[in-house]
């Protein structure tokens, strides 16, 4: 079937089986190899892409689901001579080891900046009605979706700990 | 996952005909539990019809004070909504306990409810289970492990339904709002919504095949406090091994039934002047189930008792 995404700014137009996820029609039809396959069943977040500008697992949605929608994947955030501010914090804080899941775990950092921009609340926020304050608790329970099997966790913590500036 | 034809529904009305039209064919929102499943070919639907764009997306407060939820509204937008994080902050609890952030933002309010009833031997292909293939047996009953009911299981199958929110919304006593076939509206209880196992378990809700969840009613607050408790075995993103939410003298219990459980008794108890300990107890002396289960029940008791006094402590003024 056909549908029209916007992928990092280009609208591009896909006639596949109703069965490709977001993720193999990045991957393997656009040739937008950043985006990882980890799990496949959303438990591991190395595929998590932002969808008009908010942070899903692009492995468990279909293409089809997207038409119209703008995604913006791990190529579109920065380059390497000009790197997105989280992405030169993860290089800052040697935040990978393997780096498969660093894609996913920018995308998500970058989402999760953003919803803790917006006063979105977390399981660690204490006082549901105020704004969020991103201390090491809040960004541990919001990074929970993106698994690190060389467990950078310290190092991922801390660049997102520079990014979201010193706790109030 | 088997080959499957797909449309986007142009009305909820359009949806509910396509679906219940066709016996293959199923309602995709967030996708996030079905897709999974679907991979795994524990669900084999020919035919997805999907209604996330449908206009359901949104809250808003009713005239009598209470909050109409959005079938097709995520879960990480309803949590974060002003009115459920100042007037119902157990519901955005329950919310923000579940899934991970980037599941919630994918995930409907609609498809929570609905997401299948299981535990870890349905997921098992290898494994018999009456969910997936009625008459096969059950692999879970006398399994090791924490998992399975204390409430309400049969011989057929022992799975719990592991929502948070749908304990919360238990707590609140709210109901759900549907389409049905026929082109009528018709109101249920989230209490009533899902069924215990009995002698079909693959059998999980009250819903006519095609019967679509347009919304979640939710009447005004009850007086008193509110809490959510979860207890599992991760600190984060995993299913909980206990949950119980309070909403002034109600209670409602998770991961313990097929459903979200209605502590009624724990509520009489409360409300005839009994201790937080002392409701706790009043519900699970109802409780049974396997001997390897025993556990569970002491950790339901003790939870629910720290949930009551946490709650009676935020009284609203």
């Amino acid at each position: 079937m056909r549908t029209t995404i916007t992928v990092n700014g280009q609208a591009r137009t896909l006639e596949v089986d109703p069965r490709t996820t977001l993720l193999d029609a990045l991957r393997e039809h656009l040739g937008l190899t950043g985006s990882k396959k980890g799990c496949d069943h959303g438990q591991c977040g190395a595929c998590t892409v932002l969808v008009n500008g908010v942070r899903i697992n692009s492995c468990l949605s279909l293409l089809a689901m997207h038409d119209g929608d703008q995604v913006t994947t791990i190529e579109g955030l920065g380059t390497p001579g000009d790197l997105h501010p989280v992405q030169q914090a993860f290089l800052s804080h040697d935040a990978f080891q393997c780096g498969y899941c660093t894609p996913g775990q920018i995308c998500s950092t970058v989402g999760m900046l953003q919803e803790a921009a917006d006063g979105w609340a977390s399981k660690e926020t204490g006082d549901l009605t105020s704004p969020a304050v991103l201390t090491d608790a809040e960004i541990r329970e919001r990074m929970s979706g993106n698994i690190c099997r060389c467990s950078a966790y310290p190092q991922i913590l801390a660049a997102i700990r520079d990014l979201a500036g010193e706790p109030a | 996952m088997r080959p499957f034809t797909y449309e986007r529904a142009a009305s909820a009305q359009a949806a509910v005909k396509a679906v219940a039209e066709n016996p293959g064919a199923r309602f995709l929102a967030g996708g996030t539990n079905l897709l999974d499943l679907m991979k795994l070919e524990i669900e084999t639907p020919t035919h997805l019809v999907d209604v996330g764009r449908l206009p359901f997306a949104s809250a808003q407060e009713t005239a009598d004070g209470g909050l109409k939820i959005g079938g097709a509204m995520t879960n990480s937008k309803l949590a974060a909504h002003p009115i459920v994080r100042e007037r119902y902050p157990l519901l955005a609890r329950a919310i923000l306990s579940g899934a991970s952030g980037q599941l919630r933002n994918k995930a409907t309010n609609a498809g929570n409810l609905l997401q299948r009833t299981r535990c870890g031997y349905f997921y098992d292909t290898a494994k018999p289970c009456n969910k997936r293939q009625p008459g096969s047996g059950c692999a879970a009953i006398g399994a090791p492990g924490g998992y399975g009911a204390i409430f309400g299981g049969s011989g057929a199958c022992i799975a719990t339904h592991t929502s948070d929110m749908a304990v919360a919304l238990t707590a609140l006593d709210a109901s759900v709002e549907t389409m049905t076939p026929e082109g009528t509206t018709r109101t249920i209880k989230v209490a009533d919504l899902h069924r215990l196992p009995g002698d079909t378990p693959q059998v999980e809700t009250e819903l006519a095949a095609g019967e679509l969840i347009t919304a979640i009613a939710v009447p005004p607050p009850p007086p008193g406090g509110q809490a959510y408790a979860k207890v599992r075995d991760r600190a984060s993103y995993a299913h909980g091994l206990a949950m119980v939410a309070v909403a002034g003298t109600r209670v409602a219990l998770g991961a313990v039934a097929a459903k979200p459980w209605r502590a009624a008794q724990a509520q009489a108890a409360l409300e005839a002047g009994a201790s937080p300990s002392e409701a706790a107890a009043a519900e699970t002396a109802q409780a049974g189930g396997e001997d390897r289960l025993a556990h569970k029940i002491a950790l339901v008791r003790r939870l629910a008792a720290a949930t009551i006094e946490d709650a009676q402590s935020r009284r609203q003024a």
